[in-house]
């Protein structure tokens, strides 16, 4: 099974340039039309399941908005945080 | 136990303050990878940035490093000073084409045959953007810009400077190369050469640059990913990427 991840767009520093939707391989990704930021973009954000955590949109992003997390496996969980 | 695991977060060597860059700008990935080189070289604390003029002249405000604001062109005059004065800190340059390859053209080539031990982020956009898209010494031949309406004409005002070329023949400089920050791959290969430049100043192998192929999707009149797609297919043809010059005792250091 493919890993789980996430991300978090921060409304600070996204601007909306869509660099992050074109390099995401496996196009979760879309600007969010029901939302602005402070600034007047709209912000990218993740519109369906799929993402993988492959933290891609975050090393494309000239802004650094993004955030990324990844679910740990059970197997990376047992050696991370030792008993 | 926590089930989640962090992949990636803002670079700690970056101030809290947006930049101000045009959205897709890729000056903003350059910034971050060298946040990211700082911080992985753990050199935040004794590193001073030396600011351009240009888009860039605010660079001041996001990194949380010192840093000075040099006169147009005159950064690496300015780093040489600093870092002749300050030899244990760690200096760096980040220039645009209209500041490095323009005005400071004297102060560059003069920086790099004296060997000085700085770093160089040389950000080409074949541009000058700040002041509205004129045509700068690395615009490519036929390039439309403000200032040359009907395309760049070589005979009247003749070819791109390719600076990368032109530094590596020089005895002083230790580290020298081209990346492009068009698609995540390029930009991974960008971040080591910046870790590599640094690396070389860190050990006091002579002057490092890297050259960085960059967008300016404002004054080119496109949108950001065109913009990506105009430095693959236009730009990187015109300055080939890879490594120019790179001396033996820093094709040792493991990065």
């Amino acid at each position: 099974m493919a890993a789980k991840g996430w991300i978090e767009v921060s409304d600070t520093y996204c601007k909306g340039c869509e660099l992050c939707i074109s390099a995401c391989p496996q196009g979760v990704m879309e600007l969010n039309m029901a939302h602005l930021t402070p600034k007047g973009y709209h912000p990218a954000h993740t519109f369906k399941d799929g993402c993988t955590g492959c933290a891609i949109c975050a090393v494309v992003c000239p802004d650094a908005a993004i955030t990324v997390y990844r679910e740990m496996t059970k197997a990376v969980a047992a050696t991370a945080a030792p008993a | 136990m926590t089930t989640e695991n962090l992949v990636y977060e803002r670079p700690e060597a970056f101030t809290e303050m947006p930049t101000h860059y045009c959205p897709g700008c890729t000056h903003g990935v350059a910034h971050r990878l060298v946040a990211e080189v700082l911080d992985e070289m753990g050199i935040v604390d004794k590193t001073i940035g030396v600011a351009p003029v240009g888009c860039a002249v605010f660079a001041y405000n996001y990194f949380d490093t010192d840093f000075v604001e040099a006169p147009h062109g005159r950064a690496p005059a300015m780093a040489t000073g600093v870092k002749r004065v300050l030899p244990d800190r760690v200096v760096f340059t980040y220039q645009g084409d209209g500041d490095l390859a323009s005005i400071g053209m004297g102060e560059i080539v003069h920086a790099a045959a004296r060997g000085e031990n700085i770093t160089v982020i040389f950000i080409n956009n074949a541009n000058y953007g700040m002041t509205g898209g004129q045509m700068a010494p690395t615009t490519l031949p036929g390039m439309k810009t403000s200032s040359s309406q009907s395309g760049r004409d070589v005979e009247t005002q003749g070819y791109p400077i390719k600076v990368s070329e032109m530094l590596s023949t020089l005895e002083g400089v230790g580290y020298c190369a081209r990346r492009s920050l068009h698609d995540p791959k390029n930009i991974r290969l960008a971040k080591k050469a910046i870790r590599t430049a640094f690396e070389t100043q860190v050990r006091g192998l002579g002057f490092s640059m890297v050259e960085l192929l960059s967008t300016c999707p404002t004054n080119w009149g496109m949108t950001p990913v065109n913009a990506l797609k105009f430095v693959e297919e236009r730009m990187i043809p015109a300055y080939p990427l890879g490594d120019y010059k790179i001396s033996d005792a820093i094709k040792q250091i493991k990065v």
